[in-house]
């Protein structure tokens, strides 16, 4: 068990650096509108209850849980598009790998259609493509899963906006303050500069975090693509300094 | 040198968006058949001490429009206080009680959760705090994660000590994280935004 960081551990954690995240009330993103607080946050130190989060050593994942190419397949048949390997590991902000952690991740199909009741837009589902898979970091921090490229997508936010092709991410850690979602986007996407999400982040290195990276290296010959995705969550303080604190 | 210094930037949010459910909660969109049930759906497998309790909350925006694709996410100690500890990365056995539960928003913008009252679990000052619930409340148009806490209205003297909620400078905002008893169950309205906005921290 050494080197897991136990959800017990109450060190600090580094404060979250608001200006690198978007900020809630983002206009050019209409939906902020009426969904952004107003009032400032309150600033509070993590408690216990924050400090600890869930496990999921005892989630059985499936055999397929990290292949979206097949784990919703009818008949076994793959799903359509430009297959991919997507992997990369889970830091955290002292670059200290976070083993034991889910991944979550969920993406339209090839075409830009989400599989979702709600979701309208004309292009195609396709029966064997579900769009979801998760993963468990290794004692490493890595994760990889298979899926085929998402396609861009059109949303009603001026008139004529378009996603760029990415996937959802939804990482744990071992803090419930860790918590986080995100986006992965393409390198190379000349849409990522247009896209009035991308554009809540002011800065372009954050951006620029978000962007998977193609690696030729890892790509699996006459069969799929490989990009790297690493994500860094945020990184505890040694728990020295809070037993000062208390005065010890 | 005094403080470790971050040598890298964590990677920044953003939005959930509207088909979250397609990765967070897929049965609950009518992605069937990848995993059994939706993760966080019970929180309670077999017998566990303490009072049963259903917390519900509903959400709104600044329009008071019901934030019917919402999802929320809870983090709890068990009913002594503890939270649950940590399991082996390769063990199969599942908690019977898990602390941790998560739940699509309905059309009205309502969530509900099975789960157990917390016991108290001590502060940052040494005290013990009052009684709460952590959450975590992601969707379309919420560019980072909500952090904010539910606490009980049949809870008043431990309220009253709780160094979270002594945080809040103007008391009547204290009101917008306790929840009203109603047999059972507890219920939280939750403001996003304007004249009954929630108390939202920066943890």
């Amino acid at each position: 068990m050494s080197g897991i960081i136990l959800p017990g551990a109450d060190g600090m954690l580094f404060q979250r650096d608001r200006d690198w995240h978007p900020k809630a009330d983002t206009p050019g993103y209409k939906s902020t509108t009426f969904r952004a607080p107003k009032h400032s946050l309150l600033a509070l130190g993590p408690t216990k209850s924050e400090m600890t989060g869930p496990t999921f050593g005892h989630e059985k994942l499936g055999p397929l849980d990290n292949d979206l190419i097949r784990n919703f397949s009818q008949d076994g048949t793959d799903a359509i598009g430009q297959r991919m390997i997507v992997y990369g590991q889970v830091l955290d902000e002292n670059a200290r790998p976070v083993p034991h952690t889910l991944v979550e991740y969920w993406q339209a199909n090839a075409g830009g259609r989400y599989r979702h009741k709600k979701e309208g837009y004309l292009a195609a589902l396709d029966p064997n493509f579900g769009g979801f898979g998760r993963s468990i970091t290794d004692e490493n921090g890595f994760y990889h899963f298979r899926t085929v490229k998402p396609g861009a997508y059109p949303w009603p936010n001026t008139g004529n906006d378009w996603r760029p092709a990415h996937i959802h991410f939804s990482v744990f850690g071992h803090a419930f303050a860790q918590r986080l979602i995100t986006q992965m986007y393409f390198e190379g996407d000349p849409m990522i500069w247009q896209c009035p999400i991308v554009a809540t982040i002011n800065d372009k290195a954050a951006i620029d975090q978000l962007t998977a990276k193609l690696d030729r290296l890892n790509t699996t010959p006459m069969d799929a693509l490989a990009y790297r995705f690493d994500i860094v969550l945020r990184g505890r303080r040694s728990t020295m300094f809070e037993n000062k604190l208390e005065g010890n | 040198m005094l403080h470790p210094v971050p040598t890298l930037k964590e990677t920044p949010s953003q939005t959930a968006g509207p088909y979250v459910h397609i990765g967070m909660t897929p049965n609950f969109c009518d992605i069937t058949g990848v995993i059994a049930e939706d993760l966080g759906k019970t929180m309670i497998h077999g017998e566990v001490a303490g009072e049963r309790i259903d917390i519900v909350i509903r959400m709104f925006d600044g329009a008071g429009t019901p934030v019917f694709d919402g999802v929320v996410e809870i983090w709890q100690a068990d009913a002594s206080g503890n939270f649950v500890g940590p399991t082996a990365p390769n063990s199969n056995a599942v908690p019977t009680f898990t602390g941790w539960g998560r739940q699509p928003a309905n059309e009205q913008g309502e969530v509900r959760f099975e789960t157990v009252k917390p016991g108290r679990v001590v502060g940052p000052d040494g005290k013990l705090q009052a009684p709460h619930v952590s959450l975590w409340i992601v969707a379309r148009g919420i560019n980072i994660g909500l952090q904010t806490r539910l606490y009980f209205d049949d809870e008043a003297e431990a309220n009253g000590g709780d160094f979270v909620l002594n945080k809040i400078m103007d008391k009547r905002r204290r009101e917008t994280l306790i929840a009203k008893r109603d047999g059972s169950t507890y219920r939280l309205d939750i403001h996003l935004q304007g004249e009954k906005e929630t108390v939202f921290f920066d943890i």
